[in-house]
């Protein structure tokens, strides 16, 4: 099977890779371009620790395929931080204990930025709901839900 | 290693919140799991699994395969050793089948390939000739004579002669005259409960990368609850020596049990000696489902009886468990704690464990004991709406407490079941005021927890850091609570500690990450170890001020002298001390290796309000509340999150997850639309209430948390459901189609 | 001399015996007595059990002292999840 050229965004860098016509985003970003954070838990769009941002919208990268990056903007868990300065979400998770293993955690945090990015000021149903697909086995989500409205709280007053 | 009832003491680093040192990494996605290492010339492996439920396997044909360009090795059960003991050798074939595929799923071949693309290709021309056979997945079908026979010749002497070889073991417990017992109550109840099989449900499926070379050395970087572990089991089914592999445990994506064996490493290894270059492989979802350890399904009878006001006077379980395909004896645990939570005069369990044709059962937090509990906390509810009586109150009127003579034995010491009891009777959710289609459940939960053995090593940096080893993988937040201990015991603070999970090789023999084990056990070394780091630093400051070294004590992080006799000597700082370690013998170091005894058993009690659609079935759960005798909370955080996940599994494990088998015998749900755990929008908040009874066998008290959540919840649930809908679940779990045609009849 | 209590299924590899007196200073004699008494135990001893002395499970640990005043009793080897 021929590899297929792509050229795309991630994380606002230009990035350009070569991957199979059948190969997804998450394959993609996970074995050609060093990009790991993005989990597979499941490969089939029920877990959510794929989840990454493909042109502004909340995507499970196992059910985005590698070509259908092309001139598109992704962003991942790996530019979430501004160098050595943490999103708050980011910040406020470890604070509140947000995560316990951590496998979830960042597709949780990409998630999570988005809703805020969109509603700033959830209530914990809409929270719960939007994450919905976004499944944790550790914490009973408990602790992920009072974070994000902390941090939700913060960035609108900051 | 008794609790220090002298120090009676005021925490300075023990019981505050600090950040946990893996943070970071975990929320940038820098930190490395299982899957996400790679080597330099690294091959794709990938198993073929039976599709059957049973069959003999006549004949495997690699050639097609072979052929296939890429393809640099293929393994089957012949390329892994027999080990003797049998333990060793039922993980070796679970990982690769010999003459019999026991279950769907049942690995019979694997491949190495330069890609995944080929290895997934190879697999298919790999040609089995399968013998069908009849299979069994239900237990008690198993335990019928004339049942299809799982595997031959695995009875212990316990089993009574005359019944179906799949039965494998048998066990009893208990104390006193049953049948006066019974005579004595006012009511007596009697039910009998099935529940299905339900899996840990990491997030991550197990993956490993590994090397072998031909002489015997080999390494392996994987996502496990123990390196240890799967050192041994890969030694034994590999037929190399144990010092010669070296295991490394990447960060865990959840664990729960499910990590505590080895499926790929074995197959790894061998594809890697065959290949000559590493091998990654990583389970999809599919085959976690299939081929990893789910739990036992169960089928229980449970006869209670009880006076008028609400004395149990005697107590019978029969439990018959299937751990799956092979011997199992996770029934014992839940035979003995069935009944712990009360005071019985007249008690008996009855534990049997049946083969079928399904997956080789390991743990699942607390394993044995949810199912259990759930049936002998149903029965005992039941008993208190037959008699109008107050849950609550029935409970405290039996509940085990210091001297009770325990249904499994031994005779407690200190525990927290009366003081966790009375907390939810004082709590408002206890009172808070329901509606219609609502009800309310509680249940008491128990774990017995573990001690094991283990290694600590304790290094004083060079700048006056302290920076601890240990062998357990984090899978609760231990890292930064062995932290904050060895931050107490040096009186430095928290973050001038770091501590390490070590590599097979770098550490002595560490049991697993299980039994609740880690915060007490490698805990209570951790303190050892720093308490001997302390003498040795004090010895060295006597020599300094050349005073006998009995005069030379250590506090606040500093050797100071014992009182005026000793002389007037300025406190010397653990710094001061690390930074001329050389000029005074060379560099300082404690270490503590033990088997560790004296873990305290760990009570709960749940409370839970939930609300069922009369039209659906389905039930919400409107307020849950989590209360736990920790012992002592060494990170309040992180024992909030054991109680919170555990109770939350466990709500899942009421409500909505089985695994579903066909007429075929093949599982129907390998994948987590169809295995419904809960997500966030099932679920409120989940409040937690945490108790102190210290354990007197730890230093600072602290008694295991982790799995007693998960057992309560079960229970709970279906006490709530009882009384919201009317009808008594005695089937898990409890989802809306069940429910629903309960309630219509 | 101590007591040592044997759980319900192990009674009657000791002949029904509930409560088995011998003559032990520690754990691994109780256990090497135990077979020598009752050789029906001995697959289950091989395979693994645990003491509980005085309310303390103490798994494997074979030096435990045990005296005719502590209470003693035999429990599976048991594991966690």
């Amino acid at each position: 099977m021929k590899t297929i050229p792509v050229e795309t965004t991630i994380n606002g860098d230009s990035a350009e890779f070569l991957c199979h016509a059948d190969e997804s985003l998450l394959d993609v970003l996970r074995d050609r371009l060093g990009l790991t954070g993005a989990k597979e838990g499941c490969g089939t769009g029920d877990c959510g620790a794929c989840s990454v941002m493909l042109n502004g919208r909340v995507v499970c990268s196992c059910l985005v395929l590698g070509v259908e990056a092309q001139g598109a903007e992704i962003e991942t868990i790996e530019g979430m931080a501004n160098g050595e300065t943490l999103h708050p979400l980011q910040r406020v998770f470890i604070e509140e204990a947000a995560l316990q293993c951590g496998v979830c955690t960042p597709g949780i945090l990409v998630a999570a930025k988005a809703l805020l990015e969109k509603n700033p000021d959830p209530t914990d149903t809409e929270v719960r709901y939007w994450l919905a697909g976004n499944l944790c086995r550790c914490t009973g989500y408990d602790k992920i839900i009072k974070a994000v409205q902390i941090a939700a709280a913060e960035m609108r007053g900051a | 290693m008794a609790f220090d009832v002298k120090a009676e003491r005021k925490f300075k680093v023990v019981g505050t919140r600090v950040a946990r040192p893996d943070g970071i990494d975990k929320v940038t996605g820098k930190a490395a799991y299982g899957a996400d290492i790679s080597a330099p010339g690294m091959l794709h492996g990938r198993i073929l699994r039976s599709p059957h439920a049973h069959a003999r396997i006549r004949a495997i044909d690699v050639s097609e395969a072979a052929k296939l360009a890429g393809v640099k090795a293929i393994v089957t059960g012949a390329d892994l050793a027999q080990p003797e003991d049998e333990a060793f050798a039922d993980v070796a074939i679970n990982c690769l089948a010999r003459d019999k595929a026991l279950y769907d799923g049942h690995a019979v071949a694997a491949v190495a390939a330069t890609s995944k693309s080929i290895a997934k290709r190879a697999i298919r021309l790999i040609k089995v000739d399968y013998e069908v056979l009849p299979h069994v997945t239900d237990v008690d079908a198993a335990m019928k004579p004339g049942a299809p026979v799982v595997q031959e010749g695995r009875a212990l002497e316990n089993v009574p002669a005359g019944m179906s070889q799949n039965v494998t073991t048998r066990y009893q417990f208990g104390h006193g005259d049953l049948d006066a017992g019974f005579a004595k109550a006012d009511r007596i109840i009697e039910r009998s409960f099935k529940t299905a099989a339900t899996h840990q449900g990491y997030i991550e499926p197990q993956a490993c990368l590994a090397s072998l070379g031909n002489d015997g050395r080999g390494e392996v970087w994987c996502c496990t609850q123990g390196q240890y572990m799967v050192r041994a089991n890969c030694a034994a089914a590999l037929g190399v020596e144990e010092s010669q592999l070296r295991i490394t445990a990447s960060e865990i994506g959840g664990g729960f049990g499910g990590k505590t064996s080895t499926f790929i490493e074995p197959v790894a290894l061998a594809l890697s000696r065959k290949a000559g270059k590493p091998v990654k492989i990583v389970m999809t979802r599919d085959e976690v489902f299939k081929a990893t350890g789910p739990t036992i399904s169960t089928s229980m009878d449970i006869r209670i009886g009880m006076t008028r006001d609400g004395r149990i006077t005697a107590g019978r379980g029969e439990l018959r468990y299937s751990g799956g395909a092979y011997p199992n004896e996770t029934v014992d645990m839940g035979a003995q704690a069935a009944f712990a939570a009360y005071d019985l005069e007249a008690v008996e369990t009855v534990g049997w464990n049946a083969m079928t044709n399904r997956p080789k059962e390991i743990p699942y937090r607390a394993p044995g004991a949810p199912t259990a509990i759930y049936a002998v906390e149903s029965v005992v509810d039941e008993l208190c709406q037959a008699l109008d009586l107050d849950p609550l109150d029935v409970r405290l009127l039996n509940a085990a407490r210091k001297g009770t003579r325990s249904s499994y034995g031994p005779t407690f010491n200190e525990i927290g079941l009366v003081a966790t009891l009375e907390a939810a009777k004082a709590h408002p959710h206890y009172t808070a005021p329901l509606g219609p289609n609502q009800g309310r459940g509680l249940s008491c939960g128990f774990w017995f927890n573990f001690g094991g053995n283990t290694c600590v090593s304790l290094n004083i940096n060079d700048d006056g850091t302290v920076g601890v080893v240990e062998g357990n993988p984090d899978i609760g937040g231990s890292r930064a609570s062995i932290s904050m201990m060895a931050a107490e015991e040096l009186g430095v603070p928290y973050d001038k500690v770091r501590t390490v999970i070590a590599d097979t090789s770098s550490l002595g023999f560490n049991d697993i990450t299980d039994g609740s084990r880690v915060t007490f056990a490698v805990g209570l070394a951790t303190i050892e170890a720093a308490r001997a780091a302390i003498r040795e630093m004090c010895r060295r400051v006597a020599k300094i001020w050349d005073i006998d070294e009995e005069a030379v004590i250590w506090e606040d992080g500093c050797a100071k002298p014992a009182g005026p006799n000793a002389g007037t000597h300025p406190p010397m700082s653990l710094a001061e001390i690390a930074a001329i370690a050389g000029n005074t013998g060379g560099p300082i170091a404690g270490h503590h290796e033990v088997n560790a005894d004296g873990a305290g058993v760990s009570f709960g009690v749940h409370l839970c309000d939930t609300e069922v659609d009369p039209e659906t079935g389905g039930t919400k759960i409107l307020r849950y509340t989590v209360f736990q005798d920790a012992g002592k909370a060494v990170h309040p955080d992180y024992v909030e999150g054991q109680m919170q996940g555990g109770a939350v599994q466990g709500i899942g494990w009421a409500l909505n997850e089985e695994y579903i088998y066909g007429e075929d015998g093949r599982l129907q749900n390998a994948g987590l639309l169809d295995y419904r755990v809960p997500v966030a929008s099932d679920l409120p908040d989940i409040e937690t209430v945490i108790l102190e009874i210290p354990n007197p066998g730890h230093p600072y008290g602290v008694r295991g948390v982790g799995e007693t959540p998960i057992v309560p919840p079960l229970a709970a649930i279906a006490n709530a459901v009882s009384r919201a809908a009317g009808v008594r679940m005695t089937e898990l779990p409890m989802s809306p189609p069940r429910l629903l045609k309960a309630m219509t009849g | 001399m101590v007591r040592v209590k044997l759980w319900g299924s192990l009674r009657a590899l000791a002949e029904g015996q509930e409560w088995v007196e011998v003559e032990a200073r520690n754990f691994k004699e109780l256990l090497d007595q135990l077979v020598i008494k009752h050789p029906g135990l001995e697959p289950q001893i091989k395979r693994g059990v645990s003491l509980a002395l005085d309310g303390v499970i103490y798994r494997e640990a074979w030096f435990t002292k045990i005296g005719p005043e502590n209470e003693i009793i035999l429990m599976p080897y048991m594991v966690g999840g």
